[in-house]
């Protein structure tokens, strides 16, 4: 048995018996006594942030870009609830996290004590997993065991709420060793007949597509890696989705790009037209699907994931293999490969995808000086990707911008809130990315509003020395909001224009970074130029043209065979039914 | 799969008998807009640590698949169960019911309640409190015939349940 310690000794000694290295945090009165303890040591950094949501998504990027846990620490009732945001994110994107909020006292909890709030309650069903720990002793089993589910099965954010009397009572701590439990057993492993059964049809499927996603990633990098084996062998087309992307290498002839709603005309089409979609890792999301009685009408579909309620939720499937993604993924590989198997004609499966992409359904044309947002991003790729950047994003036009013209070549570069679609992620997401990996280039690509959700954040980096690039696409407006309302809503642009906006160059300043603006479509190249020479942070404000619509686009509700390619297919005022939709 | 029928499903759910567990299970009922028919709850093992969770739901098949999946995702429950759809099983529950009356009523309402096997649990000259078991049918008709003689409340447990024959689930 070990030492008797407090409670606050006792989470930094099992955090560091975790490995974990970074926390990000921000201290309040119901955490005091483990601040304490931070300060008595030097294994762990504590990242001090300026918004605790920050701190979540900070951590959320610091995990999605390294593989491993991300770690928050923060107060009790306005601390928790800041934190909020961050936890459900993590949620919808499966982010591995474990969030520690400080609580009042075990004797106050109810009384409505000062910043008390019902954490565990609030944080019940945005989390994988919560805790209200009552007893000290019971903390160090807590927190191996909240590791284990955080990044076990479908990884996710586990909350601990630690009363401050038991941050201070002591108790014996050991490292305990393998953590199992006793009634949380993700399966792993996917059954053996249901992946020899869909490798026998995929190998007879005459148009298969391989629908991947960010299960992929969560695999881990073994599994982009035995994606792109089972891709080659099959022959088969692979799409992606948004939180998959850098899964298949960007420019692999076999990847059709990304689908769903801004996805491109060659996967949707394909989706729609294949007698085989293998999702590996997905989980047909509305923003894939569109509507539901017409997706991919004529396929059988085989679906992957490791997690049960994931199979048939909105999509009835053919087969389903509960498991691992990367380990159904080498299972399928051995048996193709022991049965012989070789790829099918492909052939006319393959003409029919070259006359979708012959659409060029990404294209744009830059003329003139006017800067369009898509070249100011496909050039900000092309003069960034022999660094192999970290790429986070806001929320809006420039997200499915990136996502569309910046090219992805691996797993774990490309940090975005796909699920909960959250302003204000990508700022701290690079901060936490830049931390996980020192040496590496974290560009935030931003929208001028999604910017000042976290804009507090550039303190942050400043002073951790981190030189993290923002790089705004600055339309002037909520541009994802007006296309909706020029889309859907007879052009009137309620609230969606950006007022006021500060001036960057001088915020920047201001904090300490270096501010650049691009005019136009001239300065672009010495913009990002000088951006990537200097060696701290950046903020660029990127001058863009204004009423830019973000296509190709499946109009919420509409099939993916009914997408819209550029403005001149645009269809008027929507509808009830289609307004209704989100 | 909106438009398909709609089925009742008795499902058993084991889990930890730890604090905040029933709210996650009723939570996610009402985070996700599934049916709750009734819920009964109580622990079942000696040493208090697995309550069993008997909840009535109702919705299409793929409904009550995805209630299953999503109610097996939730850390601190042990194992799922279908009943209804696992085969033979046992239902039932039990209601205290309140009826008042004098002179005819009142003899009536024991005459039914001996039909029931609804044992009185409380007199007075003016009333009684019956304690009726049985499938929901048939506590559902007592109540009905309790209602012409002079029902005055009822509780009733909601239904608990368990599978046919000797093995455990
Ligand atoms: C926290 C939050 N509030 C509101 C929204 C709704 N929303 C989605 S995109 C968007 C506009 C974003 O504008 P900007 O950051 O300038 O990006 P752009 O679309 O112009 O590229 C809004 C308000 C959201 N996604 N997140
Ligand atoms: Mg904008």
């Amino acid at each position: 048995m070990g030492a008797e310690m407090t409670g606050a000794d006792i989470v930094v000694k099992a955090l560091t018996d975790l490995g974990v290295e970074v926390i990000f945090g921000y201290p309040g009165g119901a955490v005091l006594p483990i601040y304490d303890a931070i300060f008595a040591q030097s294994r762990i950094k504590h990242i001090l942030v300026r918004h605790e949501q920050a701190a979540v998504h900070a951590a959320e990027g610091y995990a999605r870009s390294s593989g491993k846990v991300g770690v928050v620490l923060v107060t009790s009732g306005p601390g928790a609830t800041n934190a909020v945001t961050g936890i459900t994110d993590a949620l919808m994107d499966s982010v591995p996290i474990v969030v520690l909020t400080g609580q009042v006292p075990t004797h106050l909890i109810g009384t409505d004590a000062f910043q008390e709030c019902d954490t565990v309650g609030i944080t019940r069903h945005c989390s994988k997993h919560n805790y209200l720990v009552k007893e000290t002793a019971r903390l160090g089993p807590v927190l191996h065991e909240a590791f284990y589910i955080a990044r076990s099965g479908r990884p996710g954010p586990v909350v601990i709420d630690i009363p401050k009397d038991v941050q201070i009572f002591k108790a014996r701590y050991e490292k305990p060793g393998v953590i199992g439990h006793k009634t949380y057993k993700p399966q792993i492993k996917g059954d053996r007949a249901s992946i020899e059964a869909a490798v026998e049809m995929l190998a007879a499927a005459e148009r298969p597509i391989l629908y991947t996603g960010g299960g992929i990633i969560n695999s881990g990098p073994v599994a982009a890696q035995l994606l792109r084996e089972l891709a080659k062998l099959t022959g088969a087309p692979v799409t992606s989705t948004l939180m998959g992307l850098g899964t298949m290498p960007n420019e692999h002839p076999q990847f059709l790009g990304m689908l769903g709603m801004h996805g491109s005309y060659e996967a949707n089409m394909a989706m729609n037209r294949c007698d085989l979609m293998l999702c590996l890792g997905a989980r047909f999301d509305d923003r894939v699907t569109g509507r539901l009685d017409a997706f991919s009408p004529n396929s059988t579909k085989i679906h992957v994931d490791i997690d049960r309620s994931a199979l048939n939720k909105t999509v009835r499937v053919d087969l389903g293999i509960l498991g691992d993604v990367g380990g159904v993924i080498e299972d399928m590989i051995k048996i193709w490969k022991s049965r012989g198997h070789k790829p099918a004609d492909l052939e006319p499966w393959w003409n029919d995808i070259t006359g979708w992409r012959a659409r060029d359904s990404f294209g744009f044309e830059q003329k003139g000086k006017e800067l369009l947002p898509q070249h100011a991003i496909k050039r900000l790729y092309e003069l960034t990707k022999a660094q192999k950047p970290i790429i986070s994003t806001e929320v809006g036009q420039h997200q499915m911008w990136a996502a569309q013209h910046f090219g992805f070549d691996a797993p774990n570069k490309w940090l975005t809130s796909g699920g909960l679609g959250t302003m204000g992620y990508g700022l701290p997401a690079a901060i936490g990315a830049q931390l996980a990996n020192p040496g590496a280039l974290c560009i935030d690509i931003a929208g001028e509003a999604s910017i000042q959700m976290n804009i507090q954040e550039l303190g942050t980096a400043t002073q951790y020395r981190l030189p993290v690039k923002v790089f705004i696409i600055n339309n002037e407006y909520m541009g994802m909001v007006r296309q909706w309302q020029e889309l859907n809503h007879g052009g009137r642009y309620s609230e969606s224009y950006s007022d006021s906006l500060p001036d960057f160059v001088k915020l920047a300043e201001a904090y300490g970074w270096k501010g650049i603006t691009i005019e136009d479509a001239d300065g672009l190249d010495a913009g990002i130029a000088a951006m990537l020479a200097h060696d701290g942070p950046v903020m660029v404000d990127c001058r863009v043209t204004k009423l830019a619509n973000c296509f190709p686009m499946i109009p919420s509700g509409a099939a993916h065979t009914d997408m819209i390619l550029s403005a001149a297919d645009t269809l008027g005022e929507a509808d009830e039914d289609a307004k209704a939709l989100v | 799969m909106k438009h398909m029928a709609s089925e009742r499903h008795t499902l058993s759910i084991l889990v930890d008998n730890e604090a905040g567990v029933l709210a996650r299970i009723v939570g996610l009922f009402s985070a996700r807009g599934y049916n709750i028919e009734s819920l009964t709850v109580a622990d079942v093992t000696a040493d208090h640590a697995v309550s069993r969770i008997t909840v009535v739901t109702s919705g299409p098949p793929p409904v009550i698949e995805q209630i299953m999946a999503q109610l097996d995702r939730i850390v601190p429950v042990h194992r799922v169960l279908d009943l209804t759809a696992l085969g033979p099983h046992v239902e039932r529950e039990m209601a205290l019911v309140k009826v008042a009356g004098t002179g005819a009523a009142r003899d009536e309402a024991l005459r039914i309640a001996d039909i029931f096997r609804a044992r009185p649990v409380d007199t007075t000259t003016g009333s009684f409190v019956f304690e009726v078991s049985g499938p929901t049918s048939k506590v559902d008709q007592f109540i009905a015939l309790m209602r012409e003689v002079g029902l005055v409340e009822v509780a009733r447990t909601g239904v608990v349940a368990i599978a046919r024959g000797a093995e455990a689930v």
